[in-house]
């Protein structure tokens, strides 16, 4: 690991400013960056720590919103009451993401900047060549292994997965990120590759995520995160789904649904066509299944990720289908 | 840490003490609390948690397993919850209260419970993984994730053992936290 300058930010403002300087990167949880580091991806010039800022880590929760602050950490969110009640997709997602000791370190906000756990990325000695790490340099995993790389939203230069389990229900439910001066949809602080893969998050210089905002719904109440996974625990996502279900007060005609992918797309990946096919429909299983292989449309594999096509509508399927026994 | 390292930013907002208008990388002054005492160390900033528990410190019964956050064999206590030492900066957690394995037993010898239970259900075999096994376990029923073999197998995913030695692990995990109860 190369050495960095390490400053603490006692403040928001401080961090804003820290941020701003050229090579500078945030440190709260480290569980990111100091991993990156010690791989050798990440170089900064300067750690701004932001983990001993007071206040930043408050959880409010309603009926309403859920507002939580930049610095929660994953663990304390995932096991908050009201969380669980009326938000328990974003409860599930956090709870079975990364391990125990992971999710007492990482912070939501953190959370959000996780980078891609393609190992081409994660090795420069061994594989130069990575449009994320050097632009223009290559993919490395376009002809190499690809059991977990992407299969929505790629592009020539890139088919990373986002690894993340936690913005998959913050974009199924509409949450905002707190930038300070602007608010934006978690849904596009994420960026596709397209052909600038090394632009993974909509922030700039001197910006800083102070907190996540979640509208509270119907659908968000009723809701899940299933995550399929090589292990049972401990592991990333070989495709996963937040899913949120609210039913006609007849208890079978669908009102609103929401649907949103983990482990096969560039991104957190909401799947919309998935949703208007199913809403107004009845809750019925065959229904289910059909509207759930729209989710695919586009849908590239490179050869050993081509399981994923065929996994990730059974995810969803099982998710919807599993939400609906629960009255 | 002297106060030349709270960030207060100049008026434009920029650092010009390192030249090209970035600070330098510099040695810090940093004052741990590990086990109840105070240890006081000059470090380079990019030294983790646990080279200054191992290489600075001399308490080696943190182990060094894959160095990279996937192992938990560098499982400590951080203001009382399992973080792994490995991926913590030691500038970060200035101020914060630590407890390595070394610092479970009581003064006298006496073993904390999770520790006589690992004994007790021979719940390891080379125990290289034991210290993170048992600082992990002790948070672990502290949480109240330990109520069943399913969440325990579960909570306790983080930490590996290679040895295979998992169901004596939750045996003994059941069995602290049986006793702890009580």
């Amino acid at each position: 690991m190369r050495d960095f300058a390490y400053l603490r930010a006692d403040s928001v403002e401080a961090a804003r400013n820290a941020a701003a300087l050229p090579g500078a990167m945030l440190l709260a949880g480290g569980t990111t960056l100091v991993d990156l580091a010690k791989c050798g991806v990440a170089e900064p010039a300067t750690v701004v720590d932001i983990s001993h800022i007071e206040g930043l880590d408050a959880i409010d929760v309603s009926a309403e919103r859920a507002v939580i602050g930049a610095l929660a950490r994953m663990s304390h969110v995932a096991d908050h009451p009201q969380v669980k009640s009326h938000f328990p997709a974003v409860s599930e997602a956090l709870w079975q993401a990364a391990s125990a000791q992971l999710r007492n370190m990482a912070t939501i906000g953190g959370n959000l900047m996780q980078r891609t756990r393609c190992p081409y990325f994660r090795d420069p000695q061994n594989f130069p060549a990575c449009n994320k790490r050097a632009p223009g340099s290559g993919c490395s995993a376009i002809g190499g292994v690809t059991r977990g790389h992407a299969v929505l939203g790629v592009s020539e230069a890139c088919i990373a997965t986002y690894p993340g389990d936690l913005a998959i229900a913050l974009v199924a439910f509409d949450a905002e990120a707190d930038l300070g001066d602007r608010k934006l949809k978690v849904e596009d602080f994420f960026l596709a590759p397209g052909a600038t893969a090394e632009r993974e998050h909509d922030i700039r210089p001197g910006e800083v995520i102070t907190a996540i905002e979640i509208p509270g719904s119907a659908a968000a109440r009723r809701s899940t995160y299933l995550k399929v996974r090589d292990r049972q625990s401990y592991e990333f996502a070989a495709a996963s789904a937040a899913v949120g279900l609210e039913l006609e007060g007849d208890g079978r005609t669908i009102r609103d649904i929401r649907v949103a992918l983990g482990g096969v797309a560039t991104k957190p990946w909401r799947a919309r066509a998935v949703e208007e096919a199913l809403k107004g429909k009845p809750l019925d299983e065959e229904i289910v299944r059909k509207a759930s292989e729209l989710a695919m449309e586009g849908a590239v594999d490179h050869g050993a990720n081509h399981y994923k096509i065929a996994l990730a509508p059974r995810v969803i399927a099982r998710a919807i289908l599993k939400l609906g026994e629960t009255a | 840490m002297t106060s030349q390292h709270i960030i207060d930013p100049p008026e434009d907002g920029h650092f010009r003490n390192g030249g090209n208008n970035q600070p330098s990388p510099t040695t810090l002054s940093i004052d741990l609390t590990i086990n109840g005492e105070t240890h006081s160390l000059d470090i380079e900033p990019r030294v983790t948690l646990l080279d200054a528990l191992r290489e600075r410190l001399a308490l080696t019964g943190t182990k060094k397993g894959c160095d990279q956050g996937q192992c938990g064999a560098c499982t400590v206590h951080v203001d009382g919850e399992r973080v792994l030492a490995c991926l913590t900066l030691a500038a970060q957690v200035e101020g914060r209260s630590i407890t390595t394995i070394e610092g479970l037993a009581d003064a006298d010898g006496t073993l904390h419970a999770v520790q006589a239970a690992f004994l007790e259900q021979d719940a390891f075999q080379c125990g290289y993984c034991t210290p993170g096994q048992i600082m992990s376990a002790v948070a672990c029923i502290r949480e109240g994730h330990a109520g069943s073999d399913e969440d325990i197998r579960e909570y306790m995913a983080g930490n590996l053992c290679r040895c295979g030695a998992y169901p004596h692990i939750v045996a003994a995990v059941r069995q602290a936290a049986r006793e702890l109860r009580s």
